[in-house]
């Protein structure tokens, strides 16, 4: 890891999450850096997704501090709406609106979040698109659209607002095999173009090609994080091994 | 006389509808109007109190269902009764148009609450998270992502539920309102000749076979594809 000297520009301490009685995080300090990948791994159930939804409050954390690009999200203070403009999360199941176009899909929050002007936000839509790669569908339907489509889209809606930081919960996992690598692909240059990343996935190399950073998580905390070739490699913990030696196996 | 000139005469007796026929159509435009503003009423308070119980603001909510279940569970005619009747000894009185179309737009009101509930809580959370996540409000992801999708699964059961509610307007004949089944009623009773309820009848169909028809139309329309 390498040690910034400037604000990380997400910043999560001691953030715990409890439904009901059960304790989904315990405790979890998680630090990005500005352009930084950081990929989260853990077995189902670990709160990997619960830590994501806990950056841009789609949880309330029970206890902890986030602040995101100098924005303490916890303040009731803050206007969480404006706030969530500079986070795009990009989810397992797509979630596209089914009834609009993939065009208004981008353009809904352009127009009421961001405040632009219906030609002003079509335009913008409109690069969005391209930048996944999906100008000419512009005017399908989600339902005319396959996963690994529909799921661009959804990245298109994201960064269309140019935010400052990407959440990615398995974005390939409900994609055929066949579909993820243009999923991927996407991740990839939007990388490359410098986007603070934090992405929970099991696709292994593309965490090797693309991540600064492995973390993972088990049972509600950190158990350790590190470069890619030392934590696939050369784990420190013993649940850390056998949990790549599982998912190496698939 | 044959047994179908007998029956014709009875049923289809033409000295008689003609005299009726100006009272039947009267009933009609009192059947229409009352039928018009109980669905503006009814439809428009239901989806009202479905926002306002998405709010998710308990008390109000216990409220919204206990006053839904009582005006869905009483029958229609019990209530029609209990406005003409109960209101003026609470000092209001109400005349029999305003109490059947009160009773009307609560009953329909509360089913159409339900229906609009129903079809808002259809639309699944990733919906609202998605929405939410790119800094859209809660009113904004209502009104701009869930609504839309939420309306097009509502309209089905609206319709047929409309359908058999502002039927229900001849239940005003109890209380003396003089809509068709009113109208031919008394027309029956001065006449000694039951051909005025065939007139009646044949103002139902004229009134109500084209909305089922168009109805049927709007299902069609709506069942789009997800
Ligand atoms: N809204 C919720 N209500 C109750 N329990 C939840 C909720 N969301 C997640 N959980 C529980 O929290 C735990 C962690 O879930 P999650 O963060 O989704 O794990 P992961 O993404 O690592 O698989 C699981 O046991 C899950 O059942
Ligand atoms: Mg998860």
């Amino acid at each position: 890891m390498n040690s910034t000297v400037a604000e990380p520009i997400v910043a999560a301490r001691g953030i715990h999450k409890h439904f009901g009685h059960l304790h989904v995080l315990k405790g979890v300090d998680l630090e990005v850096a500005e352009r930084e990948l950081v990929f989260v791994i853990g077995p189902s159930g670990s709160g990997k997704s619960t830590l994501l939804r806990c950056l841009n409050r789609l949880e309330e954390p029970s206890a902890g501090n986030i602040t995101v690009a100098g924005i303490d999200m916890l303040d009731p203070r803050t206007d969480i709406n404006h706030a969530r403009q500079h986070i795009g999360m990009v989810f397992q199941s797509f979630n596209l609106y089914p009834h609009m176009t993939a065009l208004g899909n981008v353009m809904l929050a352009l127009r009421k979040v961001a405040g632009k002007s219906r030609t002003e936000a079509e335009k913008l839509a409109q690069a969005a698109l391209e930048r996944v790669g999906l100008a000419d569908r512009a005017d399908h339907r989600p339902a005319e659209l396959s996963g690994g489509q529909q799921q661009r889209v959804a990245i298109a809606r994201a960064i269309a607002l140019e935010p400052r930081v990407m959440l990615f919960d398995e974005p390939t996992s409900a994609l055929d095999p066949e579909l993820v690598g243009s999923v991927l692909a996407v991740m990839r240059s939007l990388r490359e173009s410098g986007m603070t990343m934090i992405v929970v996935s099991h696709e292994m190399g593309f965490a090797r090609a693309a991540a600064d950073r492995v973390v993972f998580m088990d049972h509600g905390l950190i158990v350790e994080q590190g470069p890619p070739a030392q934590i696939f490699e050369s784990p420190a913990h013993e649940r850390t091994r056998a949990f790549i030696g599982q998912i190496r196996q698939h | 006389m044959s047994a179908w000139d007998r029956f014709l005469k009875t049923f289809f007796n033409t000295e008689v509808m003609a005299k009726y026929l100006p009272d039947i159509l009267q009933g009609m435009v009192v059947t229409i109007e009352l039928a018009l503003l109980i669905v503006v009423s009814g439809i428009g308070a239901g989806l009202v109190l479905a926002l306002i119980r998405s709010l998710a603001i308990r008390p109000v909510n216990w409220l919204i269902i206990f006053v839904v279940d009582l005006f869905r569970s009483l029958p229609p005619l019990v209530i029609i009764v209990l406005i003409y009747f109960g209101l003026p000894a609470a000092g209001i009185s109400a005349s029999a148009f305003v109490s059947t179309w009160l009773s009307l737009s609560l009953v329909l009101m509360s089913f159409a609450e339900e229906i609009f509930w129903a079809g808002i809580t259809s639309i699944s959370r990733g919906q609202w998270e998605a929405a939410r996540s790119t800094g859209l409000s809660f009113g904004q992801t209502l009104f701009n992502v869930i609504l839309p999708q939420a309306l097009r699964l509502t309209v089905a059961p609206l319709t047929n539920r409309t359908i058999a509610i502002t039927k229900g307007t001849a239940l005003g004949t109890v209380v003396a309102l003089h809509e068709i089944l009113g109208m031919a009623s008394s027309a029956v009773s001065n006449s000694y000749n039951p051909s005025p309820l065939m007139m009646a009848a044949a103002a139902y169909l004229v009134l109500f076979l084209p909305v089922v028809v168009g109805a049927r139309w709007i299902e069609a329309r709506f069942a789009w594809k997800r």
